[in-house]
């Protein structure tokens, strides 16, 4: 006779199952929300126009423009060190020695640095470090580099999504096979040229992967973006990188709060979220493909 | 024999340690060029990490420690000063495993050429030819030398490993374990390979396969924890060795 399972294991399914349920009734539920409030205001021209100055009527242009540059600064800023770090940490480190642990803990520390204080950092530091120090130099009458700008707040986004970079960057290093690295050097390879020419190479996919996830990951950070350029209103679309510019996640916050009439705003609030939402959602699931593609085997 | 010509490499009271583990013990050996010298023994006998200190490669792995002398035509490889890179572009070696790179045939053989600084296509085009029926592979892959490494089979992808050697014209080839890997009819013709490869290179091969070991060597060291206990004429060293531990193991009694 085959046992009944005790009571203790069918709670135990129970209750993960209903878990699982709740975890994919709340997705439904974000989803629902948002298409059924936000649904009715996308339209093209809520693509392609700037919002009106009462916030209840135009588009999201600017943000979407404003979320392009900033997260384009930040990966340009941020993929080359971080990459360079993990391929430092890869192929030269000493292993176990004093300054590869230093670095080590350094990264783990940078991922567990609250966004905000990314923020306040970068205002003190980019801004008017930085910036007032560039000013001073190039002995600008107004203030140019020294104040708040999409170029501050990308280099800031770039310091925040250094670790995932960095960690997946190295993740996918270490999977390239030994035997790829010995049988560059042994064909008279310097360790730069078997990095560059057959590391780098086979570790590509993997890379990208952390690189979208960066992009993801930064693309939907607001906190350091309020003290480093962010902008509530600025309808026009400009591309200087040292002026303010507007944030898709950032116009969220906008909508919800600064608007005069909430009743009037919440279609389009609901709307710009989802296009966030959305965006997230595309850069995650090109991770997936691309990651996919790397644990395939050759 | 030995006597006569001065030998291509020698080692001189060779020791090799990983972090506090000696695994190789004032070995004292000459290899000589024209001539496939065979380096024998049970696993863990040493006979990799000798071969290996040939190209300095063991210091590629962490805590390798390594004393004595190897020396290349009379001059020492480990000297300070010496760039390990310019000591493997003279010493090639071939892995266990085949390790092509997933490039195309034609990038992988020209791989060494273009690490060295070649540009000129046409005479990379060239060696790449040359070094390919060298390998008796030429007929196999010329008409698909842009397709991936990765599609030939086994046998064929460890024969693109040794024309990948010898594309950049080592003046010593080492073999490290090449067959072991193979079926028997790709082990037939890398050894027929190596054979025809002695006349143009210094072969140094290590192998499990004591029937490998006679149909190919020339010379043979038998090596048995970490030192090398018996060297010479692989004919005499197999039939009549002195050492009663080389006669325990080439007449099976370990191994």
């Amino acid at each position: 006779m085959i046992a009944r399972p005790s009571t203790g294991d069918r709670t135990l399914a129970i209750a993960t199952g209903a878990c699982i349920v709740l975890v994919l009734v709340m997705v439904a539920a974000i989803f629902g929300t948002l298409i059924s409030w936000g649904g009715p205001a996308l339209s093209l021209r809520f693509f392609t126009a700037a919002p009106t100055s009462d916030l209840a009527g135009g588009g999201i242009l600017p943000a979407v423009l404003g979320t392009a540059m900033v997260t384009l600064i930040m990966t340009l800023a941020g993929v080359p060190v971080g990459v360079a770090t993990a391929v430092w940490l890869v192929e030269y480190a000493p292993p176990g020695a004093h300054t590869t642990r230093i670095v080590r803990s350094a990264v783990r520390n940078l991922a567990a640095v609250p966004s905000i204080v990314f923020g306040l950092f970068g205002l003190g530091f980019f801004v008017l470090f930085v910036g007032r120090g560039l000013d001073g130099a190039l002995g600008e009458a107004v203030p140019r580099f020294g104040r708040p700008s999409v170029l501050w707040a990308g280099l800031t986004l770039a310091l925040l999504t250094l670790p995932v970079v960095i960690v997946t960057s190295e993740e996918a290093l270490r999977s390239v096979p030994e035997a790829a690295r010995e049988g560059a050097l042994a064909l008279g390879a310097t360790r730069l040229q078997m990095v560059w020419h057959v590391v780098l190479p086979q570790a590509t996919s993997g890379i990208l992967t952390g690189l979208v996830l960066a992009v993801s990951r930064g693309a939907g950070e607001v906190a350091p973006l309020l003290f480093t350029g962010v902008a509530n209103y600025q309808p026009a679309l400009s591309v200087d990188p040292t002026a303010g510019f507007m944030h898709l996640g950032h116009h969220v916050y906008v909508l919800a709060t600064q608007s005069p009439d909430i009743d009037a705003t919440r279609p389009r609030l609901a709307a710009t979220a989802l296009v966030l939402v959305m965006l997230t959602f595309a850069l995650n699931l090109i991770a997936l493909v691309l990651r996919g593609r790397t644990r395939r085997p050759t | 024999m030995s006597l006569l010509a001065a030998p291509k490499m020698e080692t001189r009271a060779l020791s090799v340690a990983f972090g506090d583990t000696r695994v190789l013990r004032d070995v004292t050996l000459e290899i000589h060029t024209g001539r496939v010298t065979c380096l024998i023994g049970p696993s863990g006998c040493g006979k990799s990490t000798f071969l290996r200190a040939l190209n300095r490669m063991n210091e590629l792995t962490g805590g390798a420690r390594t004393s004595g002398r190897v020396l290349l035509d009379g001059e020492d490889i480990y000297a300070s000063g010496l760039d390990a890179v310019a000591v493997r572009r003279r010493v090639g070696m071939v892995f266990q495993r085949s390790n092509p790179f997933p490039k195309s045939i034609a990038a992988n053989v020209a791989f060494g050429l273009k690490m060295a600084g070649v540009r000129d296509r046409r005479a990379v085009a060239a060696r790449v030819e040359e070094s390919l029926r060298a390998a008796a592979l030429w007929d196999e892959v010329k008409d698909r030398l842009d397709e991936s490494a990765l599609a030939l089979s086994g046998g064929q992808q460890q024969r693109l490993c040794i024309a990948r050697a010898i594309a950049t014209q080592p003046e010593v080839l080492l073999l490290d374990e090449p067959t072991s890997a193979l079926d028997p009819h790709a082990t037939e013709r890398v050894e027929e390979l190596i054979l025809s490869l002695k006349r143009r290179y210094t072969l140094v091969l290590v192998t499990h396969s004591l029937a490998q070991a006679a149909r190919v060597a020339d010379e043979a060291a038998f090596f048995y924890l970490g030192e090398l206990i018996e060297s010479g004429e692989a004919a005499r060293l197999f039939h009549a060795p002195r050492d009663e531990r080389t006669q325990g193991y080439v007449g099976g009694r370990f191994g």
